[in-house]
């Protein structure tokens, strides 16, 4: 993504915060009590927003047709009932390898698999997993979550109107006040230079001129937060279609794990390191090892099942090659420095949220 | 000081630890709940299903306790109602030796099902409890009656302390709804519990002591008792 350095930080966000999957919703047919049955609903979803929030629009097209009973909307594509606070752009990302235009999804009012699925009460339930999310976020990239725990109540209405709404100034505007910064390494001040010269802001040319010293700033710790999905292939596929359907969740590592940035003199961390940090296990030769103090590997006893012996690695290592890398729908390069990926990528609970397809031998496919 | 004892410096311990570190503390803890609770089942180390085939990171996983038996009495007073938990496995085992009349009595008993699981969480470098319940015949309890289960205290527990409580949320690896007690002041109160007990600061923060001592408050909430013996050991 060579045009990456000429995009600035505002034109970035806004592309991402303007970004939707067309949807084609289809009421599932236990639920259709009339005939003919009702068409399905074309809806523009926001990437950033979350299925169930579509309810209001989704109830006037089918409410005529529905059974007797309380509403409990869930959604499903192929079979697989979808998990409703993961974005709906990275369930597209993910579920839908070769992106399809409109995206057929099923809907249904009725029946909701309380035993596969979290319970879902409507907008609130959507916004408590959206406000924990940003607590999550601000704890690890702070070290605690006061700053959003003392949020105003009038702050925490419109933060999350705005994004409702997909509403980015009203979002920016709540947000800064948050203080959970940008990722900013000396890779950022160039980008930032050429971005600097197009804003009107001078709080962003002030920043720029911080980092011009090489420090990082506003992030302790220097830890990240990342959501990754990564998903196995044992062979290569030649084109998007060929790629192996996902039926089933536990085809899915899905990683919530820190990225921790960890600096090397003349070298910067890409997006590439900061995706092989958080799979040591397939990337075992990575510079950049993200699972804790070595010095505290010990073998306390042998307990026979309860296995606690972790012995140094006799098996060959596994030869894993990233196959594809989806971001906010977008493919990008993954030498672009980590750094503006996060700054410009993430979502408004300041999550980064990354679909990763990986290829691996037979015997550390993920089942 | 037993050697294998690892120790770190007391200031300024935040009351976190490392995903490696929460390993230790796990075989350390399932090592000392075995020889302290003969009649209880022991903890498990289950190692997270992705790396079963890559020894090198065999460390990532989750303590697991499963099939505990919650057997309240049909006392309708609350006062009477007693809480004791028993291995699946001993009740039927118990089932078998009754006689038919004391086996009509019985009948009026719930056994409710329990499994806790012990995962770490690195986003906030604490241990968090998970739980699941179910009836004998494997239906989920609703939340209702789970909040009957925990004892009296429990409530108190949770409803004073803003750090300690009860959420739904998704099992970190096996893609069900779970329970889980939410990890956002753990940090803060093992702190605390730290620095106000010199028994355990004396000889500096020792990792291996961190999830008795996590345990010791954790498990009132969920009522699950940690035996005296195991939490004198933190003091040698």
């Amino acid at each position: 993504m060579s045009g990456a350095a000429t995009v600035s930080s505002s034109e970035a966000h806004k592309l991402v915060w303007e970004g939707s999957v067309p949807l084609l919703i289809h009421l599932h047919d236990s639920e259709v009590t009339t005939l003919p049955p009702p068409p399905p609903a074309l809806v523009l979803a926001p990437r950033l927003g979350y299925l169930p929030l579509l309810i209001s629009q989704l109830k006037p097209y089918f409410s005529t047709t529905l059974p007797p009973g309380v509403d409990t909307l869930w959604f499903e594509y192929r079979g697989l009932p979808l998990k409703w606070y993961i974005p709906t752009g990275v369930l597209f990302d993910l579920l839908c390898v070769e992106p399809e235009r409109p995206w057929n999804l099923t809907v249904h009012f009725r029946g909701y698999p309380s035993n596969l699925l979290l319970p879902c009460e409507g907008e609130d339930s959507v916004k408590w997993s959206f406000i924990n999310s940003l607590k999550e976020a601000a704890y690890v990239t702070k070290g605690n979550c006061k700053n959003v725990m003392n949020m105003s109540q009038s702050d925490q209405v419109e933060l999350w109107r705005s994004v409702l709404n997909g509403n980015l100034e009203s979002y920016q505007r709540v947000s800064s006040k948050l203080k959970l910064g940008t990722f900013e390494d000396e890779y950022t001040e160039n980008i930032s230079a050429v971005s600097t010269a197009s804003q009107q802001n001078s709080g962003e040319a002030d920043a720029a001129a911080q980092v011009k010293s090489g420090e990082q700033k506003l992030y302790v710790n220097n830890r990240i937060p990342v959501r990754l999905y990564v998903w196995t292939v044992t062979e290569d596929f030649d084109d998007l279609e060929s790629a192996p359907q996902i039926d089933n969740w536990d085809k899915i590592s899905y990683i919530n794990r820190p990225v921790e940035i960890q600096k090397e003199d003349g070298k910067y961390f890409s997006l590439n390191d900061a995706i092989k940090s958080l799979l040591p296990e397939y990337f075992p030769g990575s510079s950049f090892d993200n699972l804790g103090d070595a010095s505290t590997k010990q073998s306390v006893g042998d307990e026979g099942e309860n296995t606690c012996d972790p012995d140094s690695s006799s098996l060959p290592l596994e030869n894993a090659e990233i196959k594809l890398v989806r971001i906010q729908g977008i493919e990008p390069c993954l030498e672009i420095p980590f750094s503006w990926v996060v700054n410009n990528l993430m979502n408004p609970e300041y999550f980064l949220h990354i679909c990763v397809c990986l290829k691996v031998s037979e015997a550390n496919a993920l089942q | 000081m037993d050697q294998k004892e690892s120790v770190r410096d007391i200031t300024p311990w935040d009351g976190t630890l490392s995903s490696s570190d929460f390993f230790s503390a796990a075989c350390a803890f399932s090592e000392k709940w075995k020889r302290f609770n003969a009649f209880v089942p022991p903890w498990l180390w289950v190692p997270s299903r992705k790396h079963h085939l890559l020894s090198s990171h065999k460390e990532e996983g989750y303590l697991s306790l499963e099939g505990m038996c919650l057997i309240k009495s049909s006392e309708e007073q609350e006062s009477c109602r007693s809480q004791t938990w028993k291995e699946e496995s001993s009740i039927s085992q118990e089932e078998e030796a009754v006689d038919n009349a004391t086996l009509v009595q019985s009948s009026c008993d719930e056994v409710n099902h329990y499994d806790f699981h012990i995962v770490y969480s690195p986003s906030y470098r604490v241990p968090v409890l998970y739980f699941r319940s179910y009836h004998s015949d494997g239906q989920p309890l609703p939340f209702g009656e789970i909040e009957k289960d925990l004892p009296d205290h429990s409530a108190k527990i949770r409803s004073e302390s803003k750090w300690t409580f009860i959420t739904q949320e998704e099992h970190p690896y096996l893609n069900r709804p779970w329970y889980k007690l939410h990890p956002c002041g753990t940090s803060e109160w093992m702190k605390l519990l730290f620095h106000g007990d010199t028994a355990l600061n004396k000889n500096g923060f020792v990792i291996e002591h961190y999830l008795v001592s996590w345990f010791s408050v954790i498990g009132q909430v969920v009522g699950l008792k940690i035996p005296l013996g195991m939490l004198e050991t933190l003091s040698c």
